[in-house]
């Protein structure tokens, strides 16, 4: 609860917005005819990329007081080969809502599968490099009154600002105006983008302006 | 199609893009190319019964001119003209999937009627195309085939004219044309730009143009095709044709017969503008007639006088340019003329609406108290001064109103009975209102503090759902696409509601297990709140839910009865619904045409008394025999092909069934009221009326929507059984979730807001012959069998838990009021979109709609008391 913790957390979030924002333009420095709307698929691994490494940077960086009991480096494989496991769960499982959702099922695999990708990047990677891939945490954390920390807590606010994001970004697809972003998965990514950004923009300032009245048990 | 393009190429003909105004629907569209006017929606649901077209048309007018006129081809012609044909062969448009059988049954009369003589008109309604749409889209490689055929079709129809003409000095024509267009999709009814546009190639010697001026086809109306050809074969014009005639048409003949037909046009215009219009002589259409009228009379006047050539040209195209300028602005105001709007009856009727939703509203928190009353002070302000008053006072403007106007006016034209009893229900409403209004000051005033202390955030994540979603569809009601595609909205709901649950019951299921193992789960009261935290759990849940079968371990509050085994089924329902419910959305999306008799009979069977579940079995063999009797089952004794029966016999038998099991039902429900037989006999009551129900749905509806059915009896299992009863759900949210499944298999059945999908043949199951009460039953009954069925599963569900005294009611008062919100608010958007572009397209249809919805849920909470009568009588 002290205040250079909410300046980390804001400089870290920054940083998070700004890789977003540089995977919209660094492509077109080295790809031709590289736009978002166009070329989607390819700015969909992009975005993925960026934000995944920026994540993976900030854990090695801002925040190393991982579990240092049993650093051995086969420990540490496998903690990594879980993780990867997770993600890619957590990708198929994504993959499946969205089928449910009424996504078509045999075409445009490749473009439903990059989406839940993509919001697996936002939602699932920040909980696996904060929490690791341990379940109990995660229950803990997404149950209603679990956090512990500040960083829980803005985990909470993006995550859950992504998934709404995508959420209400399939509101547009049935409306008629013939606009190019009203294609099957990219009004949803774009949501899910803007709803990540916006929670990572909100996080910071929430919880700074609710300062007084969060009191965290382990702090 | 070489013919063709050749033709159009060469000259000889006049080809245009005809614009068709939706409903693109094959008999509006008759009517608007025969009649020229503009069928509005009304008188598609009118004309339901009385197909046959009793407006001034071209062929009316042509048969009386003794005009022998032949017709092959789809048989809503003959319907729509019974007494006009000397010879007619319809073809029916039932089995889509026929694309060569509806063409070669039109084609093979071509090769004898063109070689005789005694016919004037010809007309050929070839649907392969359209069914080829229907079943495969327009990029199926059929659609060449189709086209080539018809290309050499029309090739022979061509050259048999041409002959012809050789011999006859009168040159024929040959008009090529399209009801309506076809959807990217391949089917039709809406208003996108390929559903509108429809081809009009108008082929004749008596057409002279320039070879090699292939200019872009113009674009007009389809309305114009009849005064067209009412000119061309020299017939009045139809009474009531809106359209303008087709100029190029008149290229090359004198300037007196071209100003001679114009002027017939402007006429015909003008008579109708006058019907309409009272205020016709301001139109500026009317004016330039007159202008052009008087410059016509001029120019003859100088043609008698045998003027210059010149003189006479140069007034002449000026006189032509008036008139059709004047044509245009006169079919202009006459088309906008058609949306004219009935003020008065419609702020009559939707007063009334918007008045039942407030008194709703207003009295939401004594509705929903734990005592349940609901009692509309209907009678007390009967006698206040201020009723009278306002009785008096819209007494008054409804005189006025009648007696000043001289349009007619809906309202005025109803008895004077009825105007009264609006104006008394009008004028108590508000005056209950008012009451309500003062006595909720009065109590807020009161309990000022402890509502506070209650209102702090007493919902759930549930309640946020519902409420938001509630909200979120009547504001997408707003835009007509959302309107188009509202089934895309309530299966989008649906599966959050199923995903919510899913977290409800993750939720439950882990939390009791983290508090076993002693993890940090005390009760802090911290942020963030409930609402922040409600999408955080349903994503929490996802990840629960995908791992789930981790383990099931500990006692948590709600489910503490439940074995291992049955809790793995409460957390795999909501995922099974998901499942049924993805599945059923592309089920009819694709229209599956797999018509297998599901077996029904294990779980209707479940709960009833022994007599009927005799009386369902036979029943269900009924059905069976009726859907063998029209060949949609192949049943095994069935003696050849040929005595393919109606199926009356069976479905009346099935009637006889279902009123048997209603009737039960319903003796069960009076006995139970009567002498104090409890509640099981009630609660075998309602069962036995909702499978009366369920059985007569799987009579009406089309063969390929029952797995629909089954579906839904299953979900209904489902829920029931694995989630409302273990997470003991409060009554409103149950309801709630009852009326957004019903509204889902609404549209699972393959219903749209769209007139188009109404399946009429529901009406006719079991009748011989159109009889209007019972097949509007039986087409409303089928239309709604989702809302319905789930309803009476939801007074089922609520009578069989044991706390059913206010449970009946607040259900009833729920189901009511979320009925009542999208009415009430489609309404008033109705209203103030009636200039909007598409309102005949896409608003009207829904209003239609939702009329029919309010009467539907008017029935259900007229049930829902009934039942409720039934335990107030027994306490």
């Amino acid at each position: 609860m002290k205040d250079p913790d909410i300046k980390r957390l804001l400089y870290a979030h920054l940083l998070c917005i700004f890789s977003v924002i540089l995977s919209t333009f660094i492509p077109s420095i080295f790809l031709e005819n590289f736009s978002i709307l166009e070329t989607h698929l390819t700015w969909l691994c992009v975005c993925s990329a960026f934000v995944t490494a920026v994540n993976l940077v900030l854990y090695l960086v801002v925040k190393p007081k991982t579990p240092s009991k049993r650093s051995s480096l086969s420990h540490k494989v496998a903690r990594f080969l879980k993780c990867c496991i997770y993600f890619l769960i957590s990708c198929f499982g994504f993959h499946v809502i969205f089928v449910l959702y009424g996504a078509p099922l045999i075409e445009l695999v490749l473009e439903t599968f990059l989406f839940a990708v993509i919001l697996s990047t936002f939602t699932t990677v920040p909980c696996l490099c904060l929490l690791g891939p341990n379940i109990r945490a995660w229950l803990r954390v997404f149950s209603r009154n679990g956090v512990t920390s500040i960083w829980e807590n803005s985990l909470q606010i993006t995550t859950i600002s992504s998934i709404v994001g995508a959420w209400l970004g399939a509101f547009p697809i049935p409306l008629d105006w013939e606009r190019p972003w009203q294609v099957w998965p990219i009004s949803c990514t774009l949501g899910a983008t803007f709803g990540y950004v916006a929670g990572l923009a909100i996080s910071p300032l929430w919880i700074y302006w609710n300062r007084k009245q969060l009191t965290y048990k382990n702090n | 199609m070489p013919y063709t393009t050749y033709l159009v190429e060469k000259g000889a003909s006049h080809s245009f893009v005809a614009e068709a105004k939706p409903p693109t629907v094959t008999m509006p569209r008759i009517k608007a190319l025969m009649t020229g006017s503009l069928p509005g929606f009304v008188d598609v649901v009118r004309n339901l019964n009385s197909p046959v077209l009793l407006e001034d048309n071209v062929l009316r007018q042509a048969a009386a001119a003794g005009k022998r006129i032949i017709f092959y081809g789809d048989e809503t012609w003959v319907r729509l003209f019974p007494k006009h044909f000397v010879e007619h062969d319809g073809t029916t448009s039932f089995f889509v999937s026929d694309y060569t059988e509806v063409d070669d049954n039109v084609t093979r009369h071509l090769e004898t009627v063109l070689k005789r003589d005694d016919w004037d008109v010809l007309i050929l309604h070839y649907l392969g195309l359209d069914h080829i749409g229907h079943l495969s889209g327009p990029h199926s490689p059929l659609v060449g085939h189709k086209l080539s055929e018809m290309d050499s079709v029309l090739m022979k129809i061509h050259l048999a004219l041409l002959s012809k003409e050789r011999a006859s000095l009168l040159p024929s024509l040959l008009v090529l044309c399209g009801d309506h267009g076809m959807s990217e999709t391949g089917s039709h009814g809406a208003s996108s730009m390929e559903e509108v546009s429809t081809p009009l190639v108008l082929i004749s010697s008596a057409f002279e143009r320039s070879p090699g001026n292939a200019r872009r086809p113009r674009h007009v109306q389809q309305t114009d095709l009849a005064a067209t050809l009412a000119i061309g074969l020299g017939l009045p014009i139809p009474q009531s044709s809106v359209g303008r005639l087709l100029f190029q048409v008149l290229e090359g003949r004198p300037m007196r017969d071209q100003l001679r037909f114009l002027h017939l046009n402007a006429v015909q215009l003008s008579r109708l503008l006058q019907e309409n219009v009272p205020l016709y002589e301001k139109d500026p259409g009317f004016e330039q007639f007159k202008i052009s009228e008087r410059l016509h009379g001029n120019w003859i006047k100088l043609y008698l006088e045998e003027n210059s050539s010149e003189v006479l040209l140069n007034l002449g195209t000026k006189v032509l340019r008036q008139y059709l300028d004047a044509l245009q602005s006169l079919s202009l105001s006459l088309s906008r003329q058609v949306a004219h709007y009935d003020t008065y009856s419609m702020a009559v009727g939707a007063a009334l609406v918007l008045e039942v939703f407030a008194l709703l509203l207003l009295s939401i928190p004594k509705a929903l108290g734990p005592a349940a009353e609901l009692d509309m002070p209907l009678l007390s302000p009967l006698f206040s001064l201020l009723f009278y008053l306002m009785l008096l006072g819209l007494w008054a403007v409804h005189v006025t109103v009648c007696t000043s106007t001289e349009s007619s006016c809906y309202f005025c034209s109803v008895s004077w009975l009825v105007a009264g009893t609006a104006m008394v229900l009008l004028s108590a409403l508000l005056c209950a209102i008012l009451s309500e209004l003062t006595k909720m000051v009065g109590g807020a005033r009161r309990h000022a503090g402890k509502s506070l202390a209650a209102c702090l955030w007493p919902w759930s994540e549930l309640d946020v759902l519902i409420v938001m979603g509630t909200v979120g569809h009547v504001l997408s009601l707003g835009a007509s696409s959302f309107i188009e595609e509202e089934h895309q909205t309530w299966y989008f709901l649906v599966s959050t509601l199923c995903l919510a649950l899913c977290q409800d019951v993750c939720r439950k299921h882990f939390l009791g297990c983290s508090k076993e193992d002693g993890a940090p789960q005390g009760d802090r009261r911290e942020e963030p709140g409930p609402r922040e935290a409600d999408p955080a759990l349903r994503d929490g849940a996802v990840r629960c839910a995908m791992l789930e079968g981790t383990g099931v371990c500990g006692a948590a509050s709600a489910f503490e009865a439940l074995g291992s085994a049955e809790r793995q089924m409460v957390l795999a329902s909501p995922w099974a619904v998901l499942c049924c419910c993805r599945l059923l959305r592309a089920l009819n999306q694709t229209g599956v045409q797999g018509a297998h008799r599901p077996d029904l009979g294990h779980w209707l069977t479940r709960r009833c008394s022994p007599m009927s579940r005799v009386v369902l079995a036979l029943g269900l063999l009924g059905v069976y025999c009726y859907r063998a009797a029209i060949g949609n089952v192949m049943s095994p004794w069935q003696r050849g092909s040929k005595d393919v029966s109606k199926g009356i016999m069976e479905a009346r038998f099935v009637y006889v069934f279902v009123l048997g099991i209603l009737f039960t039902g319903t003796k069960d429900l009076l006995r139970s009221q009567v002498a104090a037989a409890g509640a099981k006999a009630r609660t075998v009551g309602l069962w036995e009326i909702h499978s009366g129900l369920v059985l007569l749905a799987a009579l009406l509806l089309r063969p390929h929507n029952l797995p629909v059915l089954v579906s839904s009896l299953l979900v209904q299992t489902l829920m029931a059984n694995f989630i409302w009863k273990p997470l003991s759900h409060d009554t409103a949210e149950v309801t709630v979730m009852h009326y957004w499944f019903g509204q889902a298999f609404f549209y699972f059945q393959g219903n749209s807001n769209n007139i188009a999908t109404v399946d009429i043949s529901a009406g006719f199951v079991g009748l011989e012959q159109y009889v209007e009460g019972p097949a509007v039953f039986l087409t409303a009954f089928a239309t709604y069998v989702g809302p319905v069925l789930w309803a009476s599963h939801l007074v089922n569900y609520l009578s069989s838990e044991a706390s059913s005294l206010p449970a009946l009611r607040h259900a009833c008062f729920c189901y009511a009021l979320v009925g009542s919100v999208p009415v009430s608010a489609y309404v008033v958007l109705v209203t103030s979109l009636r200039y909007h572009l598409f309102i005949w397209s896409v608003f009207s249809p829904k209003l239609l709609y939702e009329g029919m919805r309010a009467l539907v849920t008017a029935a259900v909470c007229s049930f829902f008391t009934a039942a409720d009568q039934a335990t107030l009588a027994r306490t």
